[in-house]
């Protein structure tokens, strides 16, 4: 049966994008910002997990967690130096400095890496995993558990840890939370810092299956919005439904339509939700 | 009837240009015009209503094509420009009664997919519009002093329409009922404002005139691609030129064509790999020092000596 293998590469597909989505979910709902950054903050995870692997050894899943460390630094800094300043200022004005912020950052990693595709060739591969008809590359599934798990730390985080619930009452009530002690502005860079640590682990694992390059940045925009729209804002179950609801549509759009008209059907099906359902599927108020 | 005068009197000056006979300067020039015609047209929707589109490219781009595909069909030059006006506000019509009930950020996101939907499908229709390898235009039989002057003419007066068309809506009902939108769109819904109407003809006129540049755009430059017309930064610069001269107001898109012009150009000159970052430094340099734009600095200090008058008094 060939469409338990499509299924299987759409599921396979779903995860990475949940966690490519995820933090950007998460900037969106909490700060109510679009940030244009999110693709290349992905790239530039990627390129700390290419780099770490070509001159250290290192395995891309163990630098998962450097080029998260190093990009949630970026983050906290973008945000408690630059957003934070105008951050209560209307819708546009957020979206177009992370646009400017992007068109910078996105040119000196052109200038530092140049625009050439780099992969990451694994030198011992994981074995791949046959279960009947259904073909699974080893590698890539680790990477989409790996993705998963992250996804649902970032879940229990929000729900379980101090600074996750301080996250999610910013999210409500930015005032009511700054009343009852929070502190706001630095929620907020923390915040941001998450979603552009989510962004450098999933630019990590992406590193296995993707070819990297700054140009590339777009494309994982792209997608998170999509996911977004499709799962419903901010909410860590709404990314991974969105996640995996792209990676099988996609998966089954090439699959009957050819991969050349992948892009136009994923963009289609966001046009379509938006305007029968802006909300998204699972999309409620509030952030759990 | 100042505003008037102002329009005439830059208009009346710019087109004494092609006395100096500098080609280079004719280019420019041009690029000024398309440039104040894209910034005016955001302007409708971005400016007066808030609405923040990100669908100036698709526009632009759909007439590009539009013309460039009318005229390898053999249509004069002129019916194929006014065709790739029309197209793009039959576009809009169609789009904006889609996605002009979103607000915010989802209007944003929606009318930049509907740019990325537009180039792919230009892409997957080869047969028609040449796909990814671009479409070339007729070549027109003129001397090359001829072309700068024909095509920096034609793009002037489209300015120059665009330009009076801001004059008349910012005085009219229509640019009245935009303001309110802006302001508090339920309220004016209340208050018996056809908000939804107001909106579609707004971003119909932010349609039009971008349609037409990117018709004359096209015949220009002899050949277009996809990746070229549909550029994301097609829909961007006119934002940052509004930004920078003032949102809302009329002449605020000149001032900020000006402007933006006059960088790029030095910036392409000087540091040609770092263009894009020059110009994300432009941007987050505006919109955290100067958000209102160059003419607030003025209008500013206009206040504050009315005020002080107004105190001796």
């Amino acid at each position: 049966m060939i469409y338990f293998q499509v299924l299987a590469n759409g599921l396979i597909l779903g995860g990475l994008y949940a966690c490519i989505a995820v933090g950007f979910s998460l900037v969106w709902g909490v700060l109510n910002v679009i940030n244009i950054l999110h693709g290349t903050f992905v790239v530039l995870g990627a390129y700390v997990a290419w780099f770490a692997y070509a001159y250290f050894g290192i395995h891309p899943f163990v630098s998962v967690v450097i080029a998260g460390a190093i990009l949630y630094v970026i983050g906290h800094a973008i945000q408690a130096g630059l957003i934070n300043r105008v951050i209560a200022a209307p819708v546009l004005i957020t979206l177009t400095l992370t646009f400017g912020l992007d068109l910078m950052l996105n040119n000196a990693m052109l200038v530092a890496f140049t625009a050439d595709y780099r992969q990451v060739n694994l030198a011992n591969p994981l074995p791949a995993i046959i279960i009947g008809p259904v073909f699974l590359p080893g590698d890539r599934v680790a990477a989409m558990v790996l993705a998963f798990l992250l996804t649902g730390l970032l879940w229990r985080t929000l729900r379980d840890s101090k600074i996750g619930r301080a996250i999610v009452a910013v999210r409500m009530d930015r005032e009511a939370a700054a009343l009852m002690g929070v502190p706001v502005a630095r929620i907020n860079a923390i915040t941001f810092g998450i979603g552009a640590l989510m962004a450098g682990a999933a630019g990590a694992l992406l590193s296995i299956v993707y070819p990297i390059s700054p140009i590339n940045a777009p494309i994982f925009l792209g997608k998170a919005f999509i996911v977004c729209v499709i799962g419903g804002l901010g909410s860590v179950p709404g990314a991974m439904v969105g996640g995996i609801a792209l990676g099988v549509v996609e998966a089954f759009g090439a699959f009957w339509f050819g991969p050349e008209h992948a892009l136009t059907i994923s963009f289609g099906l966001l046009l379509l939700l938006l305007f029968v359902r802006p909300g998204g599927i699972l999309g409620k108020k509030g952030y759990e | 009837m100042k505003n008037w005068l102002i329009l005439l009197a830059g208009t009346g000056v710019l087109a004494l240009l092609p006395l100096l006979g500098d080609n280079y300067l004719m280019r420019l020039a041009t690029m000024v015009a398309m440039y104040v015609i894209l910034a005016q047209s955001w302007n409708f929707i971005g400016g007066l209503a808030g609405y923040p589109s990100f669908a100036t490219a698709g526009f632009f781009g759909l007439g590009a094509y539009t013309s460039a595909v009318l005229q390898g069909m053999g249509v004069p030059l002129f019916a194929s420009w006014g065709a790739g006006g029309l197209a793009a506000v039959i576009f809009s019509a169609l789009v904006g009664g889609a996605i002009l009930h979103l607000r915010g950020h989802y209007f944003a996101i929606a009318s930049l997919v509907t740019v990325e939907v537009l180039r792919e499908i230009v892409n997957t229709t080869p047969d028609i519009t040449g796909g990814g390898m671009g479409l070339n235009l007729p070549i027109m039989r003129m001397t090359v002093a001829e072309h700068a002057t024909f095509f920096f003419y034609s793009m002037l007066a489209v300015a120059f329409a665009c330009m009076a068309c801001a004059i008349v809506v910012h005085k009219s009902k229509l640019g009245f009922a935009l303001r309110c939108i802006q302001q508090n769109e339920d309220a004016a819904n209340i208050l018996g404002v056809n908000a939804y109407l107001y909106k579609t003809i707004g971003f119909g006129f932010s349609a039009v005139f971008a349609g037409i540049a990117g018709a004359i755009y096209a015949s220009w430059v002899h050949y277009i691609e996809p990746p070229d017309v549909f550029d994301v930064l097609i829909s961007v610069k006119p934002l940052v030129m509004v930004l920078l001269g003032g949102l809302g107001t009329i002449f605020g898109p000149v001032i900020g064509a000006f402007i933006l012009l006059t960088f790029e150009e030095f910036v392409w000159r000087t540091f040609l790999t770092v263009h894009a970052a020059a110009l994300g430094v432009i941007i987050v340099a505006l919109v955290l020092f100067l958000p209102n734009g160059v003419l607030s600095l003025t209008r500013e200090k206009l206040g504050l000596r009315r005020r002080a008058a107004g105190e001796k008094r």
